[in-house]
């Protein structure tokens, strides 16, 4: 399977300041975060239609998310996700002594997850974040 | 039942305070929204969704009903037993609570940061170092004929700052859109590049060389490479002319230029770039706050403790050093060993390593929504929507205070942030006093 390099971009997009105001375990929320940019090139590259799903590895972490044709210009080797849980799994605590991880400019790497699912909220705070035992108040 | 309408109300979204919304109320719910944008009519219309109605609280592995009161003094006793508890979150609630929040870290001697450490946190470490030109928004409507967008994507994050407050607005001086030249620097094409007379497209990760380069060009100084951050000189040498030869600039930027390599040094870059300009001709510097109060946030903090953000008050004195007293940065580090968490989901924003250390110790969340926070939280205390069911103060983005309204009731038997942390803090005192 053939995997790319790419620079993630994280940030704010219109749907997903609008959608997050719906309520963040809506549907239409969930569409509008868990998904990934990518340009038409790059998606050709590693096999995909828009649509399918890919999977995004970085030195942090890794997730499934759905791809969708660029909103905005994108350039090769650029891929965008909205700000959320999904993204958050894959950025660094780093801050570099400012308290700012990093959201932006991270490198990833990019390969087919056609056959993977996309986690929903519940399913993604169970697998990231189960806790075994409440800790006692 | 008859409508009301309500005019001049304020948005309680992002950082442009947008006071011009008419809202129409029927039955105590609100049904119509004008003059606002997609986030906001999203929030108006959308604030009754995924509510949380009841307090809870964890026993075992699941959230069982409560009452305020035993949460409350659950969450104070948890708080005052932890030795280095986390208050976070505070940029979508009022200046009123932010203060009590300060005075609950206070007495227990706990972390105090706000959402500033992961947005702008750089911006302020910048301007401790190079200090900042600014004016209101009120000054740039009407005075400014050249507008920056810098790592800024408004018509996304911010829609109706282009429309309100800069080139697309009507102002005193400058009437129309042709009377102002709007440049946006951005790694992408953005749907606010479209608009743009000039845009300038650099390779991520480069501001701080970009904006090094154009400050050399004000200078006057020569530039011996070819190109900088993949922008040829002569492209920098022409924008620095334009800047030069405008009689009221404007520069607002974002979260790229303090997420992106360099954070707090691309501040210190473009603050100084700024400061040259103004030995040339009128400038100002302004970041796009995202959140409604986080510049309130800021504000409320400095009165209380000198620091904006990251304060520590471990060692019974505010101490602030962001990098190592700001959340993330406690929580990668497996320090803090609780957290209340007002107004704010981090675990849907924080980095997992951050977000993970919070579900491992004991969590406390004030917020009306059910989040990714408040599902991992072991105390859920349900609280009221500022600006939409409870009054409270706020800062806009150019510092000016502005009152949000009540204006309509919040669900039945739901309490105010203002509420809920008085009551906490009192409950702390009679235990520790």
């Amino acid at each position: 399977m053939k995997k790319i390099q790419v620079t993630l971009l994280s940030g704010r997009s219109l749907s997903q300041g609008r959608e997050k105001e719906q309520g963040k375990l809506s549907e239409s929320y969930f569409k509008s975060v868990a998904c990934c940019e990518i340009n038409g090139e790059d998606i050709k590259e590693i096999g995909l239609d828009y649509g399918e799903n890919v999977r995004i590895s970085t030195k942090y972490g890794t997730v499934v998310v759905k791809t969708t044709a660029p909103k905005q210009t994108l350039e090769r080797g650029i891929i965008f996700v909205p700000y959320g849980l999904w993204v958050a799994q894959v950025s660094g605590s780093e801050t570099d002594g400012t308290g700012m991880p990093s959201y932006k400019g991270i490198s990833s790497t990019l390969e087919s997850a056609k056959k993977e699912k996309v986690l929903t909220v519940d399913q993604l705070i169970k697998k990231s974040f189960s806790r075994k035992k409440s800790k006692k108040l | 039942m008859s409508q009301e309408v309500i005019s001049n109300v304020i948005c309680t979204v992002c950082g442009c305070s947008c006071d011009h919304l008419q809202v129409t109320i029927d039955n105590d719910k609100i049904v119509k929204v004008k003059n606002a944008c997609a986030m906001s009519s999203g929030k108006m219309l959308g604030y009754r969704n995924e509510r949380t109605t009841q307090p809870m609280m964890k026993k075992g592995t699941t959230l069982k009903p409560t009452t305020y009161e035993r949460a409350i003094d659950v969450t104070a006793k948890t708080i005052i037993k932890s030795s280095s508890p986390l208050f976070y979150g505070w940029s979508l609630t009022s200046n009123e609570a932010i203060a009590i929040g300060v005075d609950l870290a206070e007495e227990t001697g706990g972390f105090f940061d706000n959402t500033t450490s992961t947005c702008h946190g750089p911006t302020i470490l910048g301007v401790h170092e190079i200090g900042e030109s600014s004016c209101t928004l009120g000054e740039i409507r009407h005075r400014a004929d050249l507008v920056i967008y810098w790592g800024s994507n408004p018509v996304h994050a911010h829609p109706l700052h282009m429309s309100r407050y800069t080139v697309m607005s009507k102002g005193r001086f400058r009437k129309s859109r042709s009377d102002r030249k709007l440049i946006v620097v951005d790694v992408r094409k953005t749907d606010t590049a479209k608009l743009a007379d000039v845009f300038i497209q650099l390779e991520p990760n480069n501001d701080y060389e970009l904006m090094v380069a154009l400050r050399a060009a004000v200078r006057g100084d020569e530039i011996e490479q070819e190109t900088v951050a993949g922008v040829s000189i002569d492209k920098i040498e022409e924008l620095a002319e334009m800047l030069i030869n405008c009689e009221f600039g404007a520069l607002f930027f974002g979260l790229g230029l303090t997420m992106s390599a360099g954070k707090s040094k691309n501040i210190e870059a473009a603050l100084s770039l700024v400061t040259e300009l103004n030995s040339k001709t009128k400038f100002v510097i302004m970041p796009m706050r995202g959140h409604f109060n986080v510049n309130g946030a800021n504000n409320v903090t400095t009165w209380l403790t000198g620091y904006p953000y990251a304060v520590d008050f471990t060692q019974g004195f505010p101490r602030y050093n962001p990098g190592e007293t700001s959340a993330v940065d406690l929580l990668a580090r497996g320090e803090c060993d609780s957290a209340l968490i007002v107004a704010s989901d981090p675990i849907s924003n924080f980095p997992y390593q951050a977000a993970k250390h919070l579900t491992s110790i004991p969590l406390i969340t004030i917020d009306p929504h059910i989040t990714p926070t408040t599902m991992c939280s072991n105390i859920i205390l349900p609280s009221a929507h500022v600006g939409i069911e409870t009054t409270g103060s706020t800062y806009r983005m150019d510092g000016v205070v502005l009152e949000t309204r009540k204006l309509v009731d919040p669900p039945k038997g739901v309490k105010t942030d203002v509420e809920i942390l008085s009551a906490l803090l009192k409950r702390v005192k009679s235990l520790t006093r």
